[in-house]
């Protein structure tokens, strides 16, 4: 007798078993530890916080480790962890402002307060394969250091404000809403999207930013800056009914400049899109802040051209990658009952064609 | 009595236990259900106890209606569930007797495109029993019966679906519930 | 044995609240999809998320869990689940349909009648019947708000003028108590009839896509159809190879390369309990 599928439960277990095995690799090959993932494959590290939503750099190193090194599975599992966490409360809005830059270029003056800082960036690197770094034990030089300038870093979109040339930008006491603990309401506040996006998928925004600047939805960008640094986190206890500083995180945040000729509802002047993401995350950021420019194409009065960053349900919809992952994975689960519905559809139909043809 | 006591003292389970006979009785109108688990303070019986545990948290807005309004009742309510105090026209549960909640159109009745947004009414009854009007609608096997507070008021909210509050009525112990798809006659 | 570390049924006592809350509501608007703050649980999205968090907000300790994907107790994903429950919420499980209190289900309705007592809870996908006819949700809740189903009705129309019948063979949608039209689950338009009058609980939850929506005990149901063009529900026309049943709904396995195949029950109690000779549904322990 052949039945499918039988012997799930042992099926399981040799795969739960084989899939330890594979990840452990060759055992005469020393086994990594989480500090080393943690150290070294610090982007890695930070791609996995920022889309989990969770800033624990040995939890994201101990999910890249579980995941054999898949992002989007690791991803998967600091999600997982984290919606079994406790609230204790949300932190004040971060001040970036008194970021502690590690890298801060403008694109739009050459020099401006608080400085350009080049910071640790594969930028100017030759994508030459390093062959020294195959060689293990080799500590690099150490890197020239500079005392930090006292200066104070104002962003730049505060220097244009300063002169009227930007949209103005009103604070907002407004609570931020929370996405994973409720339904996504369309449409949605600029508040709402921007964590979507900052949960999103790094490839999709990427894609998307680089549709708009090919012409689906352009938004005129230019980098106003991006910094990257830690900033300090603050909650108010409310014990004390004041707030206090509870750490630090490394956070990435983007301001695009966008050319702007002006509306049927705003006057000429340069307009804002804005990225932030948890860690060392260039590229993502800037992704954000394009796309989140090109989704506010209502509230400054542009027209909808139909393209893909200007649609707040596609975007928002189709940017987390573990929701995205889990449906385009589920295709490969059974589904021999549907598939017999339509066979015996599709047989059915096909007789009644043959039939007609025939006579 | 102390505000710290009379709560769930497992709450994973006795609250599932409870929540097990709220579907019961919101599936299938006219079902008596026997709870326990919570002694609220008076004038709460045990079942409106039991239901504002299971359900209501930090989340949902509720309103306490005539003697449910006293101080033993908020008080007990804001140490076990958090659950803000609200009026009538935010509520989304709202606990008293039938007289006390009167006039019932004061309750949210949900939005067209979102109908579950709606008021829940927790009617605190002097008798709950499976006589009185004639009940028919999802949920029902043919008919069902269940000494109601009224028909007009009842009447008038199934006229509003897909919109309309929901009622769990409880008395001592037991509990029953009527959803806004159940069509009431007088017998 | 019980995952000490996570509350009973894995899910946390405020996310229970939510879903509870959720569910009464979907009862009592039925067929009304409600929106709710679904969680990242530790299984894919598409995997029975929805289904998962449904179930895990009805569980009590005295109840008997069956899992089913393809109507099948021992498919990989049913396997899965199941062990899910058994490590988070320590329930009993069984296989045999009539035996469960709770049943949750991927695709199927298990042949055997189901009675007052028993929860079925249905892994959903796409919840919106209307999203392949427009994939806006925007656009369909304004639909379902206005009871406005003529896309559905054209849909189907179009497809009875090209081929001579209404071309869908599963998720084959209905009309709810003569107001909403809802997605019954991809479940084969054979077990359509088994959604209306049904003495149990039935409760949908689309993880992903955050909707719970419920069909209570005896409603209405109408699989969508026109007069001179009525719903037929359809099986392929053997018996099962294992059991002999006429009436079951059958899986085609391919036994060779030659074109040879089979016939078999897709509900694995119902075959094995007629094959044991024991009356339906009253299979495996």
């Amino acid at each position: 007798m052949y039945v499918a599928v039988k012997g799930g439960e042992r099926a399981i277990d040799a795969a739960h078993a084989w899939l330890a095995e594979e990840r452990r690799g060759d055992p005469s090959v020393p086994e990594l530890t989480v500090a080393q993932i943690r150290e070294q494959m610090t982007l890695a590290v930070n791609r996995v916080m920022a889309e989990g939503s969770l800033h624990d750099p040995d939890l994201a190193a101990l999910a890249i480790k579980q995941a054999r090194g898949d992002l989007i599975e690791a991803v998967f599992l600091i999600r997982a962890y984290r919606t079994t966490l406790p609230r204790f409360g949300s932190s004040q809005p971060v001040d970036t402002a008194r970021m502690a830059v590690d890298r801060r270029v403008s694109a739009t003056f050459k020099d401006l307060p608080g400085g350009q800082v080049l910071g640790p960036t594969f930028d100017y690197t030759h994508r030459l394969l390093d062959f020294a770094l195959a060689a293990e034990g080799a500590v690099p030089p150490a890197a020239p250091t500079a005392p930090a300038a006292d200066e104070a870093v104002p962003h730049v979109a505060g220097l244009l404000d300063r002169d009227g040339l930007i949209e103005a930008e009103a604070p907002d006491d407004t609570p931020a809403p929370d996405l994973t603990r409720s339904p996504l309401e369309l449409p949605a506040s600029r508040a709402l999207r921007l964590q979507a996006l900052a949960r999103g998928d790094e490839g999709f925004l990427l894609s998307l930013a680089y549709s708009t600047q090919r012409g689906y939805g352009r938004t005129h960008a230019f980098v106003g800056e991006l910094r990257i640094g830690m900033v300090e986190v603050q909650a108010e206890l409310p014990e004390l009914g004041f707030a206090v500083p509870i750490g630090e995180i490394e956070l990435t945040e983007c301001e695009s400049v966008n050319q702007f000729k002006g509306s049927r509802t705003e006057p000429p002047q340069f307009t804002r899109g804005y990225g932030l993401v948890m860690g060392q995350g260039e590229r993502k950021a800037l992704s954000m802040s394009l796309v989140d420019r090109a989704l506010r194409w209502r509230e400054l009065g542009e027209d909808f051209t139909g393209a893909p960053a200007q649609d707040e349900e596609f975007v928002l919809s189709h940017c987390d990658n573990i929701q995205a992952t889990g449906f385009l994975e589920h295709i490969k689960l059974p589904h021999y009952v549907d598939f017999q519905a339509e066979l015996e559809l599709v047989r059915r139909l096909r007789a009644e064609t043959m039939q007609e043809a025939a006579e | 009595m102390n505000q710290l006591a009379g709560g769930f003292h497992d709450p994973a389970i006795q609250s599932a236990h409870a929540f097990r006979a709220l579907l019961e009785a919101m599936a299938r109108p006219g079902r008596i259900h026997r709870v326990g688990g919570a002694l609220p303070p008076a004038p709460l019986s045990v079942a409106a106890g039991v239901t504002v545990l299971t359900l209501a948290d930090a989340t949902t807005p509720l309103h306490l209606a005539g003697a449910a309004d006293c101080a033993a009742v908020r008080d007990w309510i804001a140490f076990h569930t958090g659950a803000p105090l609200a009026g009538p026209d935010q509520a989304q549960f709202a606990l008293g007797t039938w007289q006390a909640l009167e006039p019932v159109d004061r309750f949210p009745v949900g939005d067209p495109a979102y109908p579950d947004r709606s008021a829940t009414l927790i009617v605190e009854m002097a008798r709950l029993d499976q006589d009185g009007p004639r009940l028919t609608g999802p949920g029902i096997h043919k008919t069902a019966r269940l000494s109601l507070p009224e028909t007009d008021a009842l009447r008038a909210n199934r006229a509003l679906f897909p919109l309309g509050f929901d009622l769990i009525l409880t008395c001592g112990d037991r509990l029953a519930a009527l959803p806004r798809t159940t069509r009431v006659e007088e017998s | 044995m019980t995952v000490q570390d996570y509350n009973f049924a894995y899910l946390d006592e405020q996310t229970k609240r939510m879903i509870r809350r959720a569910l009464l509501k979907a009862l009592a608007v039925p067929g009304y999809q409600v929106p709710f703050a679904s969680r990242e649980m530790p299984m894919p999205y598409g995997w029975g998320t929805g289904g998962v968090q449904v179930t895990a907000a009805c569980l009590t300790p005295d109840d008997r869990l069956k899992v089913i994907d393809q109507g099948a107790d021992d498919t990989t994903n049913a396997v899965s689940i199941r062990r899910f429950f058994q490590r988070t919420a320590g329930v009993e499980t069984t296989q045999s349909t009539t035996g469960a209190t709770v049943i949750q289900t991927r695709h199927r309705i298990p042949e055997a009648p189901l009675s007052e007592g028993q929860i079925l809870v249905y892994q959903v996908p796409i919840p919106e019947p209307l999203r392949f006819l427009e994939p806006r949700e925007t656009e369909t809740r304004r639909m379902h708000e206005l009871e406005e189903y003529g896309l559905m009705h054209v849909k189907l129309y179009e497809d009875i003028a090209r081929h001579g019948e209404i071309a869908t063979a599963y998720a084959y949608p209905v009309k709810v108590e003569d107001r909403y039209v809802m997605d019954p689950s991809p479940i084969p338009k054979f077990d359509n009839p088994k959604l209306a009058d049904n003495p149990a609980i039935q409760l949908f939850g689309a993880g992903r896509e955050a909707r719970i929506y419920a069909l209570p005990p005896y409603s209405r149901v109408v699989s969508l159809d026109f007069e001179d063009h009525p719903f037929t529900p359809s099986r392929a026309e053997h018996a099962c190879a294992l059991c002999g049943a006429t009436d079951s709904y059958l899986d085609e396995v391919i036994t060779d390369d030659r074109g040879s195949r089979m016939f078999s029950c897709s509900d694995t109690d119902f075959c094995a309990s007629r094959q044991a000779g024991r009356p339906d549904g009253e299979g495996g322990a």
